[in-house]
């Protein structure tokens, strides 16, 4: 295949990576936005996500359309639910300090990959797509000086890949439609702002920290149903999108919605280019390495706020 | 009626407060005179529950305030104006006052009566609160705390580093909030402020009111309140 080609489909890929993580990372820059808590569970939920939706889609049987249906509200829903339970359990307990919410999410990280081991096993399971039709997407060329259609071998996409990169852009536009336009918006952003004057003004903050820490879980779980029918469900799947939401929300600015979102484009349509032209490897290299240049020259991110 | 009875909180090991008592009623400017460090802000928390309570109780109208969650403080009917105005400086004026609004569910007749106060904010509801200016955000902190609808309102150093104009349309509110049957809990610095606002006056010291005296009194004799407050 020619290079032109070719880095169509290279972005292709890279777009749906960067749909996926921009859910994740949006998740992950929204609780420690709001909450300021570093949770290093985010990538599990996202596990769980995945393996819920290989639950149930298992569960319910016949047409795929039906379990994946199913599938994107029950895993988003358990997952938000637990995840809002360990908050009201565990970080307000410790009163969501800095530190050891740190390593009260390492422990849950660690939880909830054994139960899921224990349960569900080492083996991955892939989830069959809802719909799966290839579509071919054609080239120009010029013969003799004139441009002519032609269908490289090789050059084409899923209606699914397309419907990934459709349904995560409509949901990120909801949770911004939510943080700007809604009441319950209103309240997370002022307790995002200042914690104490908003417990000053009557936000019932514990509630919308549980609130949020669920939505951010929720997020990353939706995350893993979208793109569970391309790579599969493992117990150990949630290491990868938790090192590039922490790249994302890195360059993107902590708390930084908007930035996340530049980030996860940048860093998703990144990786796909490098993927398909070098290694996944190299791709993964040169994002560390973009995180280590931002946190030495611009340590707020590219949207991120200097700390006063 | 606010009172505190016996109060006692601080930061950690740190005690500020140490068994101190006041009341401020219905309709009357108290104002808390102290030197720096001596409790007066931590007073402020304590009421609004950002501060535990190490001993001692708050009431207001008879109702224990210090045993409920803070944010359950302020729909008990308590505004407050912290210092530094602490706004949500990424909002807009009509955020931070529809969040004024929310905390007691406050009629849009209160929000009308706060503007009539500050008109000013009415051409900037648009606007981010941190691009005001400092005596436009004071208003708005105001204002903000007046959505409440408060039967006492918390002030701590509301004219701090206004000019002029603005110290004097700060006082004219705080008046105002007063003839409308508030009762005022006010910090300040600046002695004119304290003898042209106050109704009483509690000296406070380490943690403790050493006395509450009749403003009038202090007016006679200002020399007193200058030495206790170290100026």
């Amino acid at each position: 295949m020619e290079f032109g080609p070719h880095l169509v489909l290279a972005t292709l890929e890279g777009a749906v990576t960067a749909a996926v993580l921009a859910l994740t990372a949006v998740g992950l820059s929204l609780v420690f936005g709001v909450m300021r808590v570093v949770n290093v569970a985010h990538g599990e939920f996202f596990m769980l996500g995945a393996v819920l939706a290989w639950w149930v889609t298992s569960l319910i049987g016949g047409p795929p359309a039906l379990g994946f249906a199913a599938a994107l509200v029950v895993a988003p829903l358990l997952v938000g639910l637990l995840a809002a339970a360990a908050d009201m359990t565990v970080l307000k307990r410790i009163d969501y300090d800095p530190e050891r919410t740190i390593v009260a999410t390492i422990g849950l990280l660690y939880i909830l990959q054994q139960v899921t081991l224990m349960t569900y096993g080492a083996d991955a399971r892939p989830v069959e797509p809802p719909f799966n039709t290839r579509l071919a997407i054609p080239w120009v060329t010029f013969a003799e000086g004139r441009p002519q259609l032609i269908w490289p071998w090789g050059l084409g996409t899923t209606s699914y890949k397309l419907a990934v990169i459709g349904a995560a852009a409509a949901v990120l536009a909801g949770v911004w439609l939510v943080m700007t336009r809604s009441r319950i918006g209103l309240l997370m952003r002022a307790t995002q702002l200042d914690r104490d004057m908003a417990l000053a003004f009557g936000i019932p903050v514990e509630r919308i920290y549980a609130l949020v820490f669920g939505l951010g879980a929720a997020l990353a779980a939706l995350a893993a149903v979208l793109i569970v029918p391309i790579s599969q469900a493992h117990y150990l799947m949630g290491g990868d999108p938790l090192l590039l939401s922490f790249i994302v929300v890195i360059i993107g600015g902590l708390g930084s919605l908007p930035g996340t979102l530049v980030a996860a484009i940048l860093i998703g349509l990144s990786d796909g280019i490098i993927s398909v032209f070098f290694s996944p490897t190299l791709a993964k290299i040169l994002a560390t390495l973009l995180v280590a240049l931002v946190l030495v020259f611009r340590p707020q991110g590219l949207f991120g706020l200097r700390a006063a | 009626m606010l009172r505190l009875e016996g109060i006692g909180a601080g930061y950690g090991a740190a005690q500020v407060l140490r068994d101190l008592t006041l009341k401020v009623r219905p309709g009357e400017i108290l104002c808390l005179a102290g030197r720096n460090g001596a409790g007066k802000t931590t007073t402020m928390k304590a009421i609004m529950g950002l501060v535990p309570l190490s001993a001692g109780r708050i009431t207001l109208d008879g109702v224990a305030i210090s045993e409920l969650p803070a944010h359950r403080v302020p729909k008990a009917g308590i505004g407050y104006v912290p210092q530094g105005r602490r706004l949500f400086g990424e909002l807009t004026v009509a955020q931070n006052l529809e969040i004024g609004l929310m905390a007691r569910g406050s009629p849009l007749a209160v929000l009308d009566a706060a503007l009539d106060l500050f008109p000013r904010l009415r051409e900037r509801m648009g606007q981010r609160a941190q691009t005001l200016s400092g005596g436009e955000q004071q208003m708005l902190a105001m204002a903000r705390a007046l959505c409440l609808d408060p039967a006492v309102l918390l002030l701590d150093e509301p004219t701090e580093g206004l000019q002029p104009t603005m110290i004097e349309a700060i006082r004219a509110a705080i008046r105002e909030t007063r003839a409308r049957g508030a009762a005022i809990l006010l910090v300040e610095q600046r002695i004119d402020a304290v003898l042209s606002l106050a109704d009483r006056i509690a000296l406070i010291e380490n943690g403790r009111v050493l006395d509450t005296l009749e403003a009038e009194a202090l007016r006679r004799d200002h020399r007193r309140l200058e030495r206790h407050l170290g100026v």
